[in-house]
């Protein structure tokens, strides 16, 4: 299977401190790919400097084969990759139906076939179209930023953290909507601190500790791996 | 003789200057409310206008030099954010402010240079001069045009924020910049949107303030500007209809002020509102919270 993103040995710093060190991983079409790791172990800055919210200091990032490390962001997010933000960040002083609109911000085409895509994955928003985005709960702040970013098409949909701060409950929710998305067709990079339920969905995992990527495997190997499951899913390590 | 005739001249002229205040109002609050940045330029922008009319008007008829002057300033406003505040959107705030600061001494200083530091008699446009009654008062048209056109004018701009494509995109990018960018939205042109719209805004502006008060100076802009700023901040700063608010109560209670005959106290007035303003309701009128993202 192609690779539809590749990282080659990204390096991100801020200021003088060491963010991500050197990694190295790739995203298949059309597969879901984790990156679990505790927090501050650069899962965030991979993301962030892969659409150019934060410059690789270097390295390569090759998208469909062009390499699109440091460009604009809106010239990325133009090329079909689109992040879910970590903290969901709706424009809260937008409607629900804005924020959706804004998601497909850079289309000139129609979006009505779209809006009911996104309206039928999230009944509750459809619900609420009219309603500031602020006045939203959590979990719906969070179906919202997803539905945003289906809005621009894209082929790529990267998640920070979409469970933070959420109920067990909604969190499956969640799941089962990146589970849909990924029936759909689109390719998903998930980063997560809820190893398990991440690995569970996921393909494709890569650990992440301290701005290095020190495992790598299918999802289902790395919930059995004895390590991860000490250090990530809150198992002791078999004797 | 009423008492509101006597009174009917200050209460026209009042609503009058509140106008020409809310259009250079607007250019603040819009501009803060995008960069959170007090472009000290605008005034100056504004005075710069009003050179552009008087020179060239002397080589070119008026229904040229009009137009032309609104193309020069929107350019004006555009290159000063280009040039003086892009390059710096990733410092601290501080800096642009300082630059902002830098910007409006530069134009003061080209201004003297150009004028000799004397005023510049600014022409008498045709027709908005002229002298009209209104209800027993006289007073130039433009006394009456002023309130109208802008009036017009906001709420032309307050459609274009609620109901267009790029309207959305600034109430975006107010609030979440890099959030914004992951729309696709190109920040900066919606940024240099918005000092566009805010050149426009005190070009116009520029036409109603000189048409009566005639002369030009380098430091011209610094008046008008500070007490647009006081509008803008006694509405709320980062909103539109605050400012506009704040401009005529601003602009009414000015010239009541001189009705009864304590004009020099008149500037005065607008500068204690500032301050009690920023003791009792920081916020102004209609300001959003203060609440600093966490």
């Amino acid at each position: 299977m192609s690779d539809i993103l590749e990282v080659k040995n990204l390096n991100v710093s801020y200021g003088g401190i060491k963010a991500v060190k050197d990694i190295s991983f790739s995203v298949p079409k059309g597969q879901v790919v984790t990156l679990i790791g505790a927090n501050g172990a650069g899962k965030s800055s991979t993301l962030r400097s892969i659409v150019s919210l934060v410059r690789p200091e270097s390295g390569s990032i090759l998208w469909e084969g062009a390499e699109i490390a440091g460009l604009p962001t809106d010239q990325i997010v133009s090329r079909g990759i689109t992040l879910v933000p970590e903290g969901r960040r709706v424009f809260s002083d937008l409607s629900v139906a804005e924020n959706l609109k804004i998601g497909a911000y850079m289309r000139k085409d129609a979006l009505d076939e779209d809006l009911k895509w996104v309206y039928d994955l999230f009944p509750r928003l459809k619900e609420r179209s009219w309603q500031l985005a602020g006045t939203l709960s959590g979990g719906e702040q969070q179906m919202l930023a997803i539905g945003r970013a289906l809005m621009s098409r894209p082929k790529l949909i990267m998640m920070d953290e979409p469970s933070l701060g959420l109920a067990p409950i909604i969190v499956k929710g969640v799941f089962d909507i990146i589970r849909e998305i990924h029936k759909q067709g689109v390719t998903i990079l998930l980063i997560e601190q809820n190893a398990n339920m991440a690995l569970k969905a996921a393909d494709i995992g890569y650990v992440m500790e301290t701005g290095r990527i020190t495992m790598t495997g299918s999802g289902a190997e790395l919930l059995e791996n004895d390590e991860v499951k000490a250090a990530y899913l809150g198992k002791a390590k078999e004797k | 003789m009423s008492w509101m005739e006597m009174n009917l001249p200050y209460l026209l002229a009042g609503i009058s200057v509140g106008g020409q205040y809310a259009l250079i109002a607007i250019g603040y609050t819009m501009v803060y409310g995008i960069l959170r940045l007090i472009n000290f330029a605008h005034g100056d922008i504004f005075m710069v206008a009003g050179l552009l009319v008087v020179y060239s008007t002397t080589i070119m008829p008026i229904y040229v030099a009009i137009p032309l002057m609104i193309v020069l300033t929107v350019l004006l406003g555009f290159v000063v954010e280009r040039v003086a505040y892009k390059p710096l959107r990733s410092a601290p705030r501080m800096s642009i402010m300082i630059s902002a600061i830098g910007v409006s001494y530069l134009l003061q200083n080209l201004a003297l240079y150009v004028t000799g530091g004397l005023s510049q008699q600014y022409p008498a446009i045709p027709w908005i001069s002229d002298t009209i009654q209104v209800f027993g008062a006289t007073t130039k048209r433009v006394t009456v045009i002023t309130p109208i056109l802008t009036i017009v004018l906001v709420a032309l701009l307050v459609l274009l924020i609620r109901y267009t494509k790029i309207g959305m995109a600034m109430r975006a990018a107010s609030k979440d910049f890099e959030t914004s960018q992951l729309m696709g939205i190109k920040i900066n042109s919606v940024i240099s949107t918005t000092f566009i719209i805010g050149s426009f805004l005190a070009a116009i502006g520029s036409l109603l303030f000189f048409t009566n008060y005639t002369g030009v100076t380098p430091t011209v802009g610094a008046m008008p500007g500070l007490k647009a700023f006081v509008a803008a901040v006694f509405g709320g700063i980062g909103s539109i209809p605050g400012a506009v608010i704040g401009a005529f109560i601003i602009g009414i209670c000015e010239n009541i002020i001189k009705g009864l005959g304590w004009t020099t106290f008149s500037d005065a007035f607008t500068f204690a509102l500032l301050i009690v303003i920023l003791l009792v309701k920081p916020t102004g009128l209609f300001g959003e919270k203060a609440t600093d993202k966490v």
